[in-house]
């Protein structure tokens, strides 16, 4: 049985909840009921009111290829990213798992990444990522033209990627390993026991019981990507070169603030919600049947 | 089936040694016990034959074929660990057919050899269940049909039964014996409870500190112990120890006196209780008494020296009581003996014990 405590007095119970729920509707429900109100309504870019326009913005932004392109873009940066910031943080720990010497020195190094704000990450890697200084000079020196994000679209989309695994993979990492340090080591000896070969003991043992870990970083990795990508896109490549990395929350900001579209805005940053939500259900609702609790 | 030979086998973490040169041959088919108390070595000594410790030096060979540089898989020995070490995520036809699925047995076979060794254990019905679901005793079997699927040369078991309430462990003792004697596979069990290492072993190792302390039957380890550290380790409730000293006509006797110091290890249950005092009897005074329904234990002290009786049988006439005074007889031909430094056994012809 799972032991809960139940409060006798209910007056207690609710205190304790109202600072939670006060919270979570100043800063999530209210601003998202504004944005679901603006985006049916059209915003005068310089105040003194709105108009009713129903569905409008919705049918107007669905209908522009420049708005599908942000969400295409967007649905490759957050896979993109979300493969290789997993990826490589699971192969970092699985190495790291048999050594463990100096253990907590490289997990306090490696979630530093997660604690920089993205803008400054951007800033960072705008400098190692640029065409005409540092590490890429060299290479293009030596083969002329091989790399320039300012025009290459994909190279682009590459560098902002390259910029924010760089963030989560240290955060990824530490879960990883954790989920690996609590799978008991004589299962791996009893696999090896059994005639289990180092990569056969990974496919067979330690990826089936990291499996509930793979789901919560799948969903935190996916739904970060669309959100907390602004930064990184912002000084980076502020959505060029011919809106290659415009992302879907870049676009919101660009069309809201830059371009005056508070409408149009709200009524992206509803679609945004909307994706970030079926990616959510979908995983709970098909991933999760795969994964194997306790 | 195969016999192990372990020849100055040496381990050391971080240079410090925690094994320190242990020699032992067991034979083929043959069920060895390595028994001592907790950090002795005789886990990491077990781990060593798996081939889940390297081997700082000296060399174990299986079946004629030295293993120190082979892969646990490729040593053909099969463990039960202690926590069983099932996989949580598998079935348990999955756990029992690991090892051959991993060998690449075509999935027929497979399932038709899980499902006999299911069935020599008992838990066929369980085939369907994951490990979560099952009581101690069962993953307990599992464990050991995982280690029976591959036909193994050499079973190793980790204090398998360790887990395990009193009664179940009893039980699983007689079924891994019984096991043994149906399949004739060479055993290395490692244990920590001594009534676990004296009923399950053909030959029984003490180790202490790393070191081998005596290798014999149990009846041989429990009769002449070859040193101090296993006459008290084995036997409950523990042998007593007095000093004394040994003169050079070989006369034994009790505290300081003429002769070589010795210290004389006499078991609880081999002391006479006597009423009155006869030639060479001990005071005793008793402080405890401990009923164990066959018999009672009496803790109490002789002059300054603490001592502890076993009587068997007895009930009809009036239990001795706390604060009563007694008179312990101890036989001469019951008498171990030991060096007081070294700790080892000295052995002589039975001769007069002379009490102070």
């Amino acid at each position: 049985m799972e032991k809960r405590t139940l409060f006798t007095n209910k007056g207690l119970g609710i205190a304790l909840v109202v600072p939670q729920v006060l919270l979570i509707f100043t800063f999530f429900y209210w601003p998202a009921g504004q944005a679901l109100y603006w985006a049916f309504t059209l915003e005068r870019p310089w105040g003194g009111g709105n108009e009713w326009v129903g569905t409008s913005n919705f049918t107007q932004l669905l209908g522009d290829p420049v708005y599908w392109n942000s969400i295409l873009t967007s649905l490759i940066f957050a896979f993109s990213a979300t493969v290789l910031a997993m990826g490589v943080a699971l192969t970092m720990a699985l190495l790291v798992d048999r050594e463990l010497r100096g253990f907590r020195v490289y997990r306090t190094v490696l979630v530093w990444p997660y604690a920089i704000a993205a803008p400054a990450l951007g800033v960072a890697f705008r400098f190692i990522l640029a065409p005409e200084a540092g590490f890429m000079a060299y290479l293009n020196h030596a083969f002329p033209g091989l790399w320039n994000p300012a025009l290459n679209g994909a190279q682009a989309m590459i560098a902002i990627v390259i910029a924010y695994v760089w963030k989560y993979i240290g955060y990824n990492f530490i879960f990883f390993l954790a989920a690996l340090q609590a799978i008991p080591k004589s299962l791996i000896e009893a696999a090896a026991m059994d005639g289990s070969g180092l990569l056969r003991r990974i496919r067979d043992i330690q990826l089936p019981l990291l499996t509930p870990t793979i789901f919560f970083l799948v969903v935190i990795n996916l739904t970060d990507s669309f959100t907390d990508s602004f930064g990184i896109v912002d000084l980076m490549t502020a959505g060029g070169p011919n809106r290659a990395t415009e992302l879907m929350v870049y676009k919101i900001f660009f069309d809201g603030f830059k371009g005056l579209d508070y409408s149009g805005a709200a009524a992206q940053s509803i679609i945004l919600m909307l994706l970030v939500i079926a990616l959510t259900v979908f995983q709970f609702r098909f991933l999760e049947r795969r994964v194997h609790y306790k | 089936m195969a016999e192990v030979a372990i020849r100055g086998v040496h381990k050391s973490y971080n240079k410090v040694p925690t094994v320190h040169g242990v020699d032992l041959s067991i034979a083929d088919g043959e069920f060895v016990v390595l028994l001592g108390p907790s950090g002795c070595g005789k886990s990491t000594l077990l781990r060593m034959i798996a081939g889940l410790e390297e081997i700082t030096a000296g060399e174990i060979a299986i079946d004629g074929t030295v293993v120190n540089a082979l892969e646990p898989r490729e040593r053909g020995c099969a463990m039960v660990f202690q926590n069983y070490a099932l996989y949580p995520h598998m079935t348990v036809a999955e756990n029992i057919g690991y090892a051959l699925k991993v060998a690449g047995t075509r999935k027929p076979e497979r399932r038709a050899r899980v499902a006999a060794v299911a069935q020599s254990l008992g838990i066929a019905e369980l085939l369907d269940r994951k490990p979560g679901t099952l009581s101690g005793g069962q993953r307990q079997r599992v464990a050991i049909g995982r280690a029976m699927i591959r036909e193994p040369k050499v079973f190793l078991f980790d204090e398998p039964l360790s887990n395990l309430d009193a009664k179940l462990r009893a039980q699983m003792r007689i079924e891994i014996r019984r096991l043994h004697q149906r399949l004739g596979v060479t055993s290395v069990f490692v244990t920590h409870d001594q009534v676990e290492a004296m009923t399950l072993a053909d030959r029984l190792v003490v180790l202490n500190h790393g070191r081998i302390e005596q290798i014999g039957t149990p009846t041989e380890v429990y009769r002449r112990p070859a040193s101090r550290f296993v006459a008290g380790f084995i036997g409950a409730p523990a042998m007593n120890f007095l000093t004394g000293t040994l003169a050079a006509d070989g006369r034994i006797a009790i505290g300081s006196g003429a002769g070589t110091p010795v210290t004389i290890g006499v078991r609880p249950d081999e002391i006479q209780l006597l009423d009155a005092p006869l030639k060479g009897t001990l005071d005793f005074e008793i402080e405890l008494v401990e009923e164990l329904g066959t018999g009672q234990v009496f803790y109490g002290r002789s002059g300054e020296m603490e001592m502890t009786v076993m009587r068997n049988g007895g009930g009809e006439a009036a239990l001795p009581r706390s604060g009563q005074r007694l008179f312990l007889k101890i036989p001469m031909t019951c008498v171990h003996l030991f060096e007081v430094e070294s700790g080892r056994r000295i052995d002589l012809p039975p001769s007069r014990l002379a009490a102070e």
